[in-house]
């Protein structure tokens, strides 16, 4: 990794001259990658945290709700609990199929760009 | 010597020939710090787990489920949720920037001195608060498999009281040993460990569950409706009800209701605190690149979430099979406890006994017990050799080689002689903080808060910022690190968390002091970004978010997949090249 070419904790000379990372950070391709992750990592970010406080927030104020069963003895408390379990899994796996299509191919064409103009590599 | 602590002591000794085997085995390498970046992503992913499901999760978990119910339940949904923030935002980012520890993506931009040295105040302060919960799970365990060691033993440790701290003999005896064999056997990469860890644990709990739903003859319902008959001996609600831990509707705080604040303040704790760990974030630099850092956490998640789904079986059943009566060190005759002995941390290995009993006879229960028991103590080891590494290494590579001894070439044999006094030294304290708190304190509530706190408060807003926020500077780094890390404590120690008995008005009122501790952090990283940029603008970290912009976002320039050398880092460091 002779890009950086430094130790970076030492404050020092920037691996390629700063204009070179500034210029990658202008260009269409990196301007597409980040637009790219952030329209998926924004909103699942928001939603999944919403979706995790709304547990504990209904668990204080809806409790009568929350202790309704809804199967024998299996209550709306522990069927939100465990839809927790489904959603983080469900998110991940929409995460990773999209940074496999999507964000890999975009940051391998960012990353191609820059072997062209010698930076990082 | 019974036979339990016979069986008990020949699985020990087993995990520790393995943790021996991996010790020689790496350190005769290269691979001090990050295995050589030649870690595949479900190994890793194996890792992560190991080093994730701590006796917190294993013992404290169950045991709050097994004394509270439902609310119990919390934690294990609140540790999962957390790593879609680690996936999101945090691992392909650190992998794609970092080298051994967290502060060196933080160096990258800052002035090394101050940040490495605020981020080792943090990275020490986690690893000491997740040190003790662990201890605690240990000190219980062995509690209860050789009863009378606590009274064999006390008049040894009588002179701990007059210099005014009260050792838990348990607690001090498996503290000792736990440092005696981590610094004997090298603070190595424990990746082998916790895989071979993290397959028992898995195995412990499917055997477990599995045990509980025969009982019941797999009808979910009719396990539910044991549980439910379970009521809580105040309130009178079944175990399955949100309420008994939180009693919501009791009191209030600052106009709002006290319980819902605890919660919501402990949800922020573990949501937010697990992708600040310093021990988890490790584990990114482990593997070849960001790809390998998403699948490991794709892994990580599949295995916690079984797990932690396990859990309120596990707890449900400790609750109605065992009963929150009946879980402690020594029971009377007629199986009985009292009030003061009770220890919910043991609810897993006593149903274990109890299954075994009903399944295989009295040798059964025995033998189960002394099974979960080694391999909750396992468990507890992987964890505390995977915790003292990323406090050794905070101090060794974050603060002596890079602070202290700043250029200068230092050896590895100085460094890990330093490291193995950095563990010695965070053990200790481990061990004195951990018995003030008392072995029956809950091994998941005490992990969660502080050491989740801390992480939450201190490590991720400046994660964070460093990686997103191009304004963010040297100054705003520093006094989130040290500004979260200190109100995180100061508010755990003045609230009612930290003492066995809690004073009647504690000057902080909640026990979960993330809602206050968490946005205090971020704050002061924003804050000091501007004040501190008003008294002396720090230019280069502005300057050099380009570039770490870029190489967050692409893995350009990231450090390659190969073996490398750490053993005079970072200054005669040599790179190989990559295709970038």
């Amino acid at each position: 990794m002779s890009g950086a070419g430094v130790e970076p904790g030492r404050h020092e000379a920037a691996a390629g001259p700063r204009e070179a990372w500034e210029g990658m950070e202008q260009t269409e391709e990196f301007k597409q990658l980040v637009r790219a992750r952030w329209r998926f990592v924004g909103p699942a970010t928001v939603f999944f945290l919403v979706y995790y406080f709304l547990l504990p927030v209904l668990n204080g104020t809806a409790t009568g709700f929350m202790r309704t069963n809804v199967i024998g003895n299996i209550n709306v408390a522990y069927l939100f609990a465990l839809s927790q379990f489904v959603m983080a899994w469900v998110l991940a796996g929409l995460y990773i199929r999209q940074a496999n299509h999507v964000f890999d191919p975009l940051a391998e064409r960012v990353r191609q760009l820059a072997r062209r103009r010698e930076i990082g590599s | 010597m019974n036979i339990t602590l016979t069986l008990f002591l020949f699985v020990v000794a087993i995990t520790l020939l393995i943790t021996g085997w991996a010790a020689r085995r790496s350190s005769t390498t290269i691979q001090f710090w990050a295995a050589g970046r030649g870690i595949r992503g479900w190994q890793n992913g194996l890792a992560i787990a190991g080093d994730y499901m701590s006796a917190a999760s294993f013992l404290g978990i169950a045991g709050l489920i097994a004394f509270n119910g439902y609310d119990g339940f919390m934690y294990s949904v609140g540790w999962l949720v957390a790593y879609l923030l680690v996936l999101f935002l945090v691992a392909e980012p650190m992998r794609n920037t970092g080298k051994f520890t967290m502060a060196d993506t933080l160096a990258y931009r800052m002035r090394a001195v101050p940040v490495r040295s605020a981020a080792a105040v943090a990275t020490i302060a986690v690893s000491a608060g997740y040190m003790m919960a662990q201890m605690v799970g240990a000190g219980s365990l062995v509690k209860i498999l050789i009863p009378t060691l606590d009274a064999t033993l006390k008049p040894y440790f009588a002179w701990s009281t007059s210099l005014g701290f009260k050792l838990d003999p348990s607690i001090a005896m498996v503290g000792v040993l736990m440092m005696i064999y981590v610094i004997a056997g090298g603070m190595v990469a424990t990746t082998w460990v916790q895989i071979v860890k993290a397959v028992m644990l898995m195995g412990g709990a499917i055997l477990l569950t599995l045990l509980v739903l025969i009982h019941f003859g797999f009808n979910i319902g009719s396990f539910f409706d044991h549980a439910a008959a379970v009521k809580d001996a105040k309130t009178q609600l079944p175990f399955t009800s949100p309420g008994i831990l939180y009693k919501y509707g009791e009191k209030s705080v600052w106009g709002v209701d006290k319980a819902l604040l605890e919660n919501i303040s402990l949800g922020m704790a573990l949501v937010l605190g697990t992708a600040g760990l310093p021990h988890i974030l490790m584990r990114f630099f482990t593997v070849p690149n960001a790809k390998a850092a998403r699948t490991s956490v794709a892994w990580a998640m599949g295995l916690i979430g079984s797990f932690y789904v396990m859990t309120s079986f596990l707890g449900f059943g400790a609750a109605s099979l065992v009963g929150k009566a009946h879980i402690c060190a020594k029971p009377d005759a007629a199986g009985k406890c009292a009030t003061a002995a009770l220890n919910n941390n043991l609810s897993m290995p006593l149903l274990a006994n109890t299954l075994g009993k009903e399944f295989f006879g009295t040798f059964g229960g025995e033998f189960l017990l002394a099974l979960i028991a080694a391999v909750a103590f396992a468990t507890i080891l992987a964890v505390v050799a995977g915790l003292t590494l990323a406090a050794a290494s905070a101090f060794s590579h974050d603060f002596y080689v890079n602070v202290i001894r700043a250029g200068h070439d230092v050896t590895e044999r100085e460094q890990v002689r330093v490291a193995r006094i950095t563990a010695a030294a965070v053990g200790i304290v481990s061990i004195i903080l951990a018995s003030g708190t008392g072995a029956t304190t809950n091994a998941a509530a005490l992990v969660a808060g502080l050491a989740f706190v801390i992480a939450a408060s201190a490590n991720l807003p400046v994660i964070l910022f460093t990686l997103f926020w191009k304004r963010f500077n040297t100054w705003g780094a520093v006094a989130g690190l040290l500004g979260g890390t200190l109100m995180a404590i100061w508010l755990y120690v003045i609230g009612p968390g930290f003492s066995v008995a809690p004073p009647k008005n504690p000057a902080f009122p909640l026990s979960n002091v993330g809602i206050v501790a968490i946005p205090f952090g971020f704050v002061c990283a924003v804050v000091f970004t501007w004040v501190g940029g008003l008294v002396k603008a720090d230019r280069l970290a502005e300057e050099r978010f380009h570039e770490i912009d870029v190489r967050a976002y692409t893995g350009l320039g990231a450090e390659p997949g190969t073996v490398e050398e750490p053993s005079v880092m970072p200054r005669t460091a040599t790179r190989p090249q990559t295709s970038g």
